[in-house]
């Protein structure tokens, strides 16, 4: 096994390393290092050699234009405010234009990106030339572009498959991801008007959230709470009233399952959006569900269900049951089929009742099976925007709070943002989602069978 | 003996009944939502107020000025915008999970462990949160102005779908790696096992892929109300209809957000259902027997 594994890990493994290439390297492979691309030249890798080149004046090129100057304004995010110069000649207000620290830290971060990016051109530019320089020492075939392209196509086809892709989370979530992370260190937001120009304040913003005695922590110490137990109640309600439906729907004597089963997917079939929005009118004080029950005589007052908070809580863990119920269904039929029919048997040979095979071979099997797919559930339930976001807002709201009773750290993410434009204090929000999310996974995944004991159910 | 095999059989009687009617109710529950969109698409009087579950009298118009009366919203735009968005963005993201799940798969390079760790990782934050800044990367490149917001938002939906290859990883390890390996001993490269043998055998998991891709502009509205802010004529149906339920318009239009409601659905439930079988053969596997 161990040999195994080091042979696999030799697979990678290269002479033509840039340790390698700073001890051995000759006088063309050592004039690489400033300027790139010359090693290949020399070798009369001229394609490969131009490439390199361009990309480093095109990098000098853009440092001096703009990424220098990116980098040294990015400790201070600027300080100019924006002026007001009265224009006697036209008799208006002048403005003069001030420094954008949103802006700054956004170049800032864009260039440390194109940064690290160079240096690794940097070091493959200077492997690849020492690569030549062996090759040629030894009198072997160097590549030339062609030869290249066509590697691109076989032994290197996951450089030309992943580029893209890596191209777009990088540019598209990476450098987004850390740009907003950085914010969180700083006091962008409408507070005491920095929404033009900010500083770092350091930890001074994750001190404010989780401090008990602010405002702002008691709301943060409360949606964290709720967002938990909605969490638990939406995973586990769904996972057990999913699978019970599952397994009436399977019994042998229920007809028609393909239709009852069609009844339930419909359900899905329809975007979660529009369904949502649906139940929020039809719950509405005036709506259809209330109308209906005061015109039936058995209510006088509409129910309040986005008006109290119990009732709001409910309401939102009930509809969730709605939406997740039938997608569990769909999810554990196929398991359930599974499910060796001997245990069954030798349970019924027992005497055990329904309730009793449950409880001792069903749901621990089930458990045993889908703890993954129950950990991506619950991570998906602390995310679960849409249903807060569209069903109940996250109302009702206390007067003066940004945290509504339903709002989940997302739904307030978005709220302190895009609504309140309270950007640093929504960064930290969006940091602790992750850490909380972070430290489910990693606990629950430690502690579950499939984890301890990879050999199987039984 | 006799009485203890009736009093068996008719407690199982009782028991079925009591199931069959116990799922009737709850089809009923699941349905009722849907039944009361198609219903409402059809009423004839306008508002959002109603008084009785079926409607008193009903019209087709909801439909008819759904698609004539553009001036305040415009879904038939709307719809459009969408459809471009969506077919674009679903090209490039079929792509990019195809790619990314087959070098996951089947080849072995340095950065493949590393690669799959940073996209666990960053499964775990949330998905908006970088929200913000990816309008302002947006705004500073000039992608957030006129007609540039469909390509601002087809980046949007397909630029890093390349963290989401799990479904179609698993499907590629299904497929015997005997095939692949007779194919290089004939001489091929591996972009012709990967276009000639692992593509072809993948039909259930490329539908899957596809219509997944393809749904995700119809179904997201955070996006793209963040996006597309003010600028009406880029507005995708989901945030068209999202709007005609704002305070302004509801009283007018609530029986068109109803009619707009069956309009989208109706083809993505199609688009649905039919994906099931093939989601469910994907997880089944490649190759069978």
């Amino acid at each position: 096994m161990k040999k195994l594994f080091k042979k696999k890990k030799s697979l990678y493994d290269t002479p033509y390393t840039f340790q390698e290439a700073v001890i051995n390297g000759d006088k063309w492979t050592k004039a690489n290092f400033v300027i790139m691309g010359i090693g290949n030249l020399v070798h009369k890798q001229i394609v490969k050699g131009l490439l390199f080149l361009f990309s480093q004046l095109a990098f000098i090129f853009f440092m001096i234009m703009y990424g220098f100057n990116c980098l040294v304004m990015l400790p201070s995010l600027g300080t100019l405010e924006q002026g007001e110069v009265w224009n006697e000649a036209k008799g208006i207000y002048e403005y003069t234009q001030g420094d954008q620290s949103l802006l700054i830290l956004l170049f800032g971060v864009a260039t440390i990106f194109l940064f690290v990016g160079f240096i690794m051109m940097w070091r493959s530019s200077i492997k690849s030339a020492y690569k030549a320089q062996c090759l040629a020492y030894e009198g072997k075939h160097i590549n030339s572009i062609v030869d290249d392209i066509k590697d691109l196509f076989d032994k290197d086809l996951h450089k030309l498959l992943l580029t893209g892709p890596v191209l777009g989370i990088l540019i598209f979530n990476i450098l987004p991801l850390i740009f907003m992370i950085s914010m969180a260190f700083t006091n962008y937001s409408i507070i005491d008007k920095h929404l033009v120009l900010f500083d770092w304040v350091g930890l001074d913003n994750f001190v404010k959230v989780l401090n008990f005695n602010d405002t702002i922590g008691q709301q943060f110490w409360g949606v964290l709470s709720w967002t938990i137990i909605w969490a638990i109640f939406a995973t586990f309600l769904n996972y057990i009233f999913g699978m019970l439906l599952a397994i009436v729907i399977n019994r042998k004597e229920t007809k028609g399952k393909a239709f009852w089963r069609f009844c339930f997917i419909l359900s899905i079939a329809v975007p979660q959006f529009v369904s949502l929005l649906i139940m929020r009118t039809m719950l509405q004080p005036n709506g259809a569900i209330n109308v209906l029950l005061m015109n039936a005589g058995l209510i006088t007052d509409p129910l309040p269900f986005f008006g109290n908070v119990l009732w709001a809580r409910v309401t939102v863990i009930v509809i969730n049951l709605w939406v997740g119920i039938p997608y569990t269904m769909l999810q554990v039929t196929g398991i359930l089929q599974n499910i060796p029919g001997e245990l069954y048997e030798s349970a019924k040979v027992d005497g055990a009742n329904a309730f009793v095979t449950f409880f001792k071979i069903t749901l621990p099997y089930m458990l045993f099976v889908t703890t993954p797919y129950l950990i991506t559930t619950f991570t998906a339930n602390i995310n679960n925007f849409n249903v807060i976001y569209l069903l109940s807002n996250g109302d009702p709201t206390p007067v003066g709070a940004t945290a509504g009773k339903t709002d989940l750290l997302v739904t307030w993410l978005y709220k302190l943002t895009v609504d309140k434009q309270y950007y640093n204090l929504g960064a930290v929000i969006g940091i602790m989602t992750f850490v909380v999310l972070a430290i489910v996974s990693l606990v629950t995944y430690r502690n579950t069978g499939s984890y301890k004991n990879e050999e199987g159910f039984m | 003996m006799a009485n203890k095999v009736k009093s068996y059989k008719q407690k199982r009687l009782t028991t079925n009944i009591i199931v069959h009617v116990f799922l009737a109710i709850l089809a009923i529950v699941w349905l009722v939502p849907i039944f009361w969109v198609i219903l409402t698409s059809f009423r004839a009087e306008p508002g959002s107020y109603v008084s009785s579950f079926f409607p008193k009298s009903y019209t087709i118009n909801n439909y008819i000025r759904l698609f004539t009366e553009t001036n305040v919203l415009n879904f038939p735009r709307m719809f459009m915008n969408t459809l471009i968005i969506a077919i674009f963005s679903c090209v490039i993201s079929c792509f990019f999970v195809l790619s990314v799940a087959y070098c996951m798969s089947r080849l072995r390079f340095k950065i493949r462990k590393t690669y799959m760790n940073i996209a666990m990782i960053l499964g775990l934050f949330p998905g908006f949160m970088a929200m913000i800044a990816v309008y302002y990367i947006l705004k500073v490149v000039g992608l957030s102005e006129g007609a540039m917001i469909r390509v601002a938002l087809i980046l949007v939906y397909s630029a890093s779908s390349g963290l989401g290859f799990y479904i179609a990883k698993g499907f590629f390890d299904t497929i015997p790696k005997a095939l692949d390996e007779a194919a290089y001993i004939d001489g091929a490269t591996k972009w012709q096992v990967f276009t000639k043998i692992t593509i072809p055998l993948s039909k259930p998991i490329i539908v899957y892929t596809v219509l997944t891709a393809f749904l995700a502009p119809w179904l997201d509205f955070i996006f793209a109300k963040v996006i597309c802010r003010a600028s009406s004529q880029y507005y995708t149906v989901a945030i068209g209809l999202w709007n005609m339920l704002d305070v302004r318009y509801i009283d007018q239009w609530y029986t068109r957000f109803a009619a707009g409601a069956v309009c989208v659905s109706i083809p993505i439930a199609i688009l649905f259902v039919y994906m099931q079988k093939f989601y469910a053969d994907g997880m089944s596997g490649a190759v069978k027997g």
